[in-house]
């Protein structure tokens, strides 16, 4: 609906913009895309305005109405619920080694494997921000990642110096 | 990039077969042991660092990063354990001929109050060569495009009283490659920036020493700051993390 805002647009469009918008993202499927716009032509947010064809298929435009700029303007009043992550998959598994091996050992492994790991993608989202010709939306999608990849890694770390405490808790 | 080296290069105490090709170790420590008075800080520290790699040292404080830094740029002489800097021992060396290598291989950076506050940009970075004896003029003149090259050719005529952090850390920066350096140390380089300035920093820093084949060993606590790095290794309690420290290299 976002990308509807700036004015009428078919199905093809709508999936170019997105893809070249938001670089970083997965690029949409053309299935999500029309699975979208038919839903939310079911709820009122969108109307098809006309049906062309050029040669190929038909090709329906789309374009938002009343209500569709209404839900629009709501959604981007509110904001993002702030997800605490408490039951991320690194905590999980940090749990799970201290019961399966009765030992710190693997759960310190566990933590510096994953450090590794978090740090390589971390290069590269750095590498794609330092890029002298980086879009300005590039940057920001990069700085977004990395800062949540920071702060799994600041997380580790404090996981990694409490391994004994929550080893002597989780085994009692 | 081609610059003029105004180092002679018979000042140079290493061997030139050291200055031969990348990808072999620069430099290379063994069982480093280090203590302040009784309170150990390194317990036993092996690595070795590629030419031309920028290696991200990381750890918690406390961790003896920072004293691993001194011993590796010849700052510190570690109690016990070796470090070759290519075919020398730098730990066997005498305290000039420590300081005869710091000043023609090596740069050194911390994290702030390294500024004359009495010189301006270019004096600041002309310094370490008019100390090697380069005269004034092409001092000032080499200074200059360091300057430039970081962005900050519009300061030379300021004091760094005069100008933001992120810039006087750029200068610093200057200063610490003017000489261009085999080997740059950084202790929390952009510690004392907030983080648009610090990246912006460290963004050329890591350009410009990639450009010149510059090895970097960047000591931090920020793994934000880790992530410009070519590899990262991890110190605990004076010794190497295994678990987290990355075998491969980049270059």
């Amino acid at each position: 609906m976002g990308l509807l805002s700036r004015g009428q647009r078919h199905g093809y469009e709508l999936k170019r913009d997105h893809d070249q918008r938001f670089p970083q993202a997965r690029p949409l499927a053309f299935g999500q895309v029309y699975a979208t716009l038919s839903r939310l032509t079911r709820d009122g947010y969108v109307t098809a305005v006309d049906t062309a064809r050029e040669g190929g298929p038909d090709r329906t435009t789309f374009a938002l109405t009343a209500a569709g700029r209404d839900h629009l303007a709501q959604w981007l009043a509110g904001v993002e619920p702030p997800a605490p992550y408490v039951s991320s998959g690194l905590f999980t598994k940090v749990v799970i080694a201290l019961l399966a091996s009765g030992s710190g050992t693997m759960a310190r492994r566990y933590l510096g494997a994953q450090r590794s790991a978090h740090l390589a993608r971390m290069r590269e989202f750095t590498a794609i921000k330092t890029d002298p010709d980086a879009a300005l939306a590039d940057v920001l999608a990069a700085d977004h990642a990395l800062a949540h990849l920071d702060a799994d890694l600041r997380w580790m770390d404090i996981a990694m110096s409490r391994v004994d405490q929550l080893r002597t808790e989780v085994l009692r | 990039m081609t610059r003029p080296t105004l180092i002679p290069t018979t000042q140079r105490p290493v061997d030139e077969a050291l200055r031969t090709g990348r990808g072999s170790a620069l430099i290379s420590a063994r069982s480093l042991v280090f203590s302040f008075d009784s309170t150990p800080a390194l317990r036993g520290i092996s690595l070795d660092i590629t030419d031309g790699e920028i290696l991200a040292v990381s750890g918690p404080s406390g961790s003896g990063k920072s004293t691993l830094l001194l011993c590796l740029a010849g700052i510190l002489r570690p109690d016990a354990g070796e470090i070759r800097y290519g075919h020398k021992r730098i730990d066997k060396l005498s305290e000039s001929e420590r300081a005869v290598l710091r000043r023609s291989e090596f740069g050194v950076l911390f994290q702030f109050g390294q500024l004359v506050p009495e010189l301006t940009a270019e004096e600041n970075v002309a310094l370490p060569l008019l100390l090697d004896g380069v005269r004034r003029r092409p001092a000032l003149a080499t200074a200059r495009t360091w300057l430039e090259r970081f962005g900050v050719s519009d300061l030379v005529a300021k004091r760094p009283g005069a100008v933001s952090g992120g810039q006087q850390q750029r200068i610093a920066v200057a200063r610490a490659m003017v000489t261009e350096p085999r080997v740059l140390f950084a202790d929390e380089p952009t510690g004392a920036l907030d983080s648009l300035a610090g990246e912006a920093v460290l963004a050329q820093l890591t350009r410009v020493a990639r450009d010149a084949g510059t090895t970097v060993v960047m000591v931090t606590h920020d793994a934000t700051v880790a992530a410009y790095g070519d590899r990262e290794i991890v110190i605990r309690d004076g010794m190497l993390d295994p678990t987290a420290t990355d075998r491969t290299s980049r270059p």
